[in-house]
């Protein structure tokens, strides 16, 4: 039996008065945010946790009061020779960025803000990565450690700012992409990367199929890849490194050089490519990298190196699920025009259930986000 | 074992579950016998020894399932175990449970070379998923020294690392998808060969679990082409502050070296009497760098970091000339733990990490504590990820000298919590660092790790007593013990 993976069905009906007062910028306030958890837990009230916001269409509006953690922001510290950088959730996600590239180091997964008010921890709850990650690696393979509120209201603290750490189960990966169901993420630290110094990105006009034959030949090979989409019988390939390891790959890739670059990837990275400016229902499909072009209605945008597909498509959700198995993925109905929350791919019975008691384990009373959909 | 169960259940019950195990298993893969059951008494940290109650060596997934079920329903204990060459007591065995063995799952199942990934059996050893890519050019790029004997599925289940790790990530960066039991004997698939699945991060999860959680039965990996060249550096420091600051240096100049390892005067002497590497003896430190990639990339690299080393005071710097020169380099590194364990009868190898900032001071520091504890410590380590592993030299033979050596290693595993560190980078807790993790969590995040187990094990069946302390346990403490260089599998490099 598949069941879709949704934390809470039931509705909760609540006042809607923010539970934690706004405080000045770079502050913590952590202990507010667990004395209003521990307040919760004891009027049986459900916690919606919010952040910037940005990524609402996806995860849908969570159950319960507000619990806005905007206010618990700054950099606790970063030191780039540590290529390690520790932030409070609430921090906005550009004010990071910023940071890191001041002392040209930047977050390696390229992280999406699906708009301007991101923060880090919701940029982290989600886990969703840009076109680096094929090759740099994603959210939850930069985090070092976390700071949560459980359930309970405790304030806990795993991993931490080492590169490796084999202390106790690895909870703060598990926090990546749990969209905060099981914790209040106060602070997270990352590993950061240096800024390549030479970026490039380099076109070839190819049908899809040719494309994915491409983009994976080249990845078997040690060339200095950093993204690679396809869109519109185009191959964008782009080559991050040592200015004399771009120019050689380049020579050895040929293609044409892609003026605005930086432009594309951007563009793809927020969904603000032309492609994505439609009312169709749009899917995600994370896929084996080398699947070939999937045999489904609508139009598509490859990334990630064929690993990451994006189908515009009206096709029933059963249709795009079987496709995407019979093809060793896995998809979730990413975005719709009307109405907010994704549909994640159906889990087996065996892993909902361990879902279910993990999100119990976290957090006994149900109290935080529940009825977020949709994990990717 | 469970509380249920206060004493060891007598022979005929042994007896009783060996029959049972026989109904689906062939006789000889169930084990009674003393003599059978001793070469599973311990694993790479023979300091720590207990004969198992029965061993089980399945050979299909699906026994693997009905032996979980069967020890489920009749509330038996079930300790996994790959190749046995843990360093922090894992695979130690119970001596009212079943050792579960994975050493017959050691096929390779499949080689995807278009999707650059190998699904493999939890028993293949690490070199053999390097070994089957190499013909397409590829390699399985998480490297423990122990890579000739340690199983996949070991490492995963400690999270592995190696030298390569620093560029490349750990094992937990490496794998793509898992198949395993839990203790229900109910089989779970995540991921496959696409980067990411539905739901939590599980795979994150399951990696560095100790074999707390579930037995894995097989293991998709991600395989990377082999880079066209690698050239290393070595440099030689007059001061081991020095050497700290030009580990920082190299990172903050935006490097990413496939390896990075320093190396102490007691270091490099003992490797150098050992290996001839062509180490400077004079010398207070080395660093040895290693970049890979392109011809072009590692050729501008190389010339950027010996300038850059130079800059930071080094003595000396010196590049491979060739491919021989390279790995005559590495060989010293990698043969200095036995080097080291020559100039002393034992020696105890600690794991600690610690933020690469507090190299130089926590270095001072340990170096200070051996003063004060009359012991030699040998520094050898992973500088680049900040991963030490010094080696106290002592001997267990004289009087209270043992007891020293605990305190010395202790009070440097405090130092590395104390600067923001943990107690254990790449060789896991098990049972010899139980009791530290006392220092390292709270009562509350203890307490959370326990509710995460019960989640996918409420009885406790799976590995009882490792990785994570009873709250009753914060007290004790245990330590790792080298005595007379007997850590097990001696032809293997210690890193
Ligand atoms: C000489 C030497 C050098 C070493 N060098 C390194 C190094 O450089 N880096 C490093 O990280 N480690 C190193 N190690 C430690 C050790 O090799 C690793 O921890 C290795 O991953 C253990 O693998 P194994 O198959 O021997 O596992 P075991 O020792 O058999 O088991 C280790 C743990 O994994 C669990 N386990 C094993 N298989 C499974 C399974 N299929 N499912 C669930 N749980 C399982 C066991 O229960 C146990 O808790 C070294 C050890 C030695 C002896």
């Amino acid at each position: 039996m598949q069941k879709p993976f949704v934390v809470s069905l039931s509705n909760h009906e609540r006042r809607s008065k923010k539970r934690v007062m706004q405080v000045k910028q770079g502050n913590d306030i952590s202990q507010q945010l667990a004395d209003a958890v521990k307040a919760a837990t004891q009027e049986h009230a459900r916690l919606a946790i919010t952040g910037g916001g940005s990524k609402r269409f996806y995860t849908g509006q969570p159950e319960g009061e507000p619990l806005d953690v905007t206010g618990h922001r700054g950099i606790v510290s970063y030191e780039p020779t540590e290529l390690v950088v520790t932030a409070r959730a609430g921090t906005p996600l550009a004010e990071v960025e910023a940071a890191l590239a001041e002392k040209e180091q930047m977050l390696g997964f390229e992280p999406p803000y699906f708009g301007p008010t991101a923060t880090l921890g919701g940029a982290v709850a989600c886990g969703f990565s840009g076109p680096r990650r094929p090759y740099a690696g994603s959210a939850r393979d930069f985090v070092l450690g976390t700071k949560i509120i459980n359930g309970k209201g405790e304030i806990l603290k795993f991993g931490g700012e080492v590169m490796k750490n084999v202390a106790g189960y690895d909870v703060s990966r598990l926090m990546v992409g749990a969209f905060g169901t099981l914790g209040v993420l106060l602070e997270v630290s990352l590993k950061v990367l240096p800024i390549p110094a030479k970026e490039i990105t380099l076109s070839f006009e190819l049908p899809a199929d040719k494309a994915i034959t491409a983009m994976n030949a080249w990845a078997a090979q040690p060339l200095p890849l950093s993204a690679a989409g396809h869109v519109g019988d185009i191959l964008y390939m782009r080559l991050s490194g040592t200015e004399p390891g771009v120019r050689a790959a380049r020579a050895k890739l040929g293609g044409e050089l892609v003026e605005n670059g930086a432009e594309f990837w951007r563009e793809l990275r927020e969904h603000q490519h032309g492609f994505f400016q439609d009312a169709v229902p749009l899917w995600r499909l994370s896929e084996p990298p080398a699947a070939p072009p999937i045999e489904l209605p609508g139009k598509w945008f490859i990334d990630w190196g064929g690993a990451q597909r994006w189908l515009k498509s009206d096709a029933p959700a059963v249709t795009v699920h079987e496709h995407a198995e019979k093809t060793g993925g896995y998809a979730a109905l990413f975005r719709h025009a009307t109405k907010n929350g994704a549909t994640s791919h159906p889990l087996p019975a065996v892993l909902a259930t361990l879902h279910r008691n993990l999100k119990r384990a976290f957090d006994p009373d149900g109290l935080m986000n529940r009825g977020t959909v949709g994990m990717i | 074992m469970s509380a249920a169960r206060p004493s060891i259940p007598p022979e005929t019950a042994r007896q009783s579950l060996a029959r049972r195990l026989r109904e689906f298993l062939p006789r000889e893969s169930v084990l009674t016998d003393a003599e059978d059951l001793r070469p599973y008494e311990c694993d790479g940290l023979s300091a720590y020894r207990k004969l198992p109650w029965i061993v089980a060596l399945p050979e299909t997934v699906e026994q693997v399932g009905r032996i979980l079920k069967l020890c489920r329903r009749e509330h038996i204990s079930v300790v996994a175990r790959g190749a046995g060459t843990g360093l922090s007591g894992g695979a130690l065995p119970l001596e009212d449970g079943v050792l579960l063995s994975l050493a017959k799952f050691t096929r390779i199942l499949e080689v995807d070379p278009a999707n650059r990934t190998a699904t493999v059996e939890p028993g293949v050893r690490n070199l053999a998923i390097t070994d089957a890519a190499a013909p397409y050019g590829f390699y399985y790029a998480p490297d423990p020294s122990s890579q000739l004997a340690c199983s996949i599925g070991g490492n995963v289940a400690e999270n592995s690392g190696g030298v390569h790790c620093l560029k490349y990530g750990l094992t937990v960066h490496n794998v793509l998808g898992l198949k395993f039991f839990t203790m229900d004997g109910e089989l779970v698939t995540l991921g496959g060969k696409t980067l990411d699945a539905p739901g939590y991060d599980l795979l994150a999860l399951m990696t560095g679990s100790e074999g707390m959680l579930g037995v894995i039965v097989e293991i998709t990996v991600k395989l990377l082409p082999k880079p066209e060249r690698a050239q290393v550096v070595l440099a030689a420091f007059d001061d081991i502050a020095k050497a700290g600051a030009a580990v920082a240096a190299i990172i903050a100049g935006g490097f990413v070296p496939a390896g990075l390892e320093m190396m102490d005067n007691l270091a490099i002497r003992a490797a150098e009497e050992y290996a001839k590497a062509g180490y400077p003896v004079d010398a207070v430190a080395i660093l040895l760098c290693e970049l890979d990639g392109t011809q072009e990339e590692v050729a501008a690299g190389i010339a950027q970091v010996r300038e850059l080393l130079t800059r930071q005071g080094a003595t000396g710097v010196r590049t491979a000339k060739d491919e021989a020169e390279r790995l005559r380099m590495w060989a010293g590194r990698k043969a200095a733990f036995p080097a080291v364990g020559r100039l002393a009868p034992d020696y105890y190898c600690m794991d600690g990490t610690i933020p690469r900032k507090h190299l130089a001071k926590v270095l001072a520091r340990i170096s200070a504590l051996s003063r004060e504890h009359g012991l030699p410590v040998a520094n050898v380590f992973h500088a680049g990820d900040g991963n030490l592993h010094p080696l106290i030299l002592y001997d267990a033979n004289k009087p209270g000298e043992l007891k020293n050596a605990e305190e010395l290693g202790g009070k440097i595993l405090e130092l590395c919590v104390a600067v923001g560190g943990t107690i254990t980078g790449e060789h896991g807790v098990g049972v010899e660092k139980i009791n530290q993790m006392c220092v390292q969590f709270t009562k509350q995040e203890l307490a959370q790790f326990h509710a995460l187990k019960a989640a996918f094990d409420p009885d406790g069946l799976l590995n009882p007593g490792k990785a994570v302390p009873k709250p009753a346990r914060c007290a004790e403490f245990g330590r790792m013990h080298v005595h007379g260089g007997k850590l097990k599998f001696p032809e293997l490099e210690r890193f």
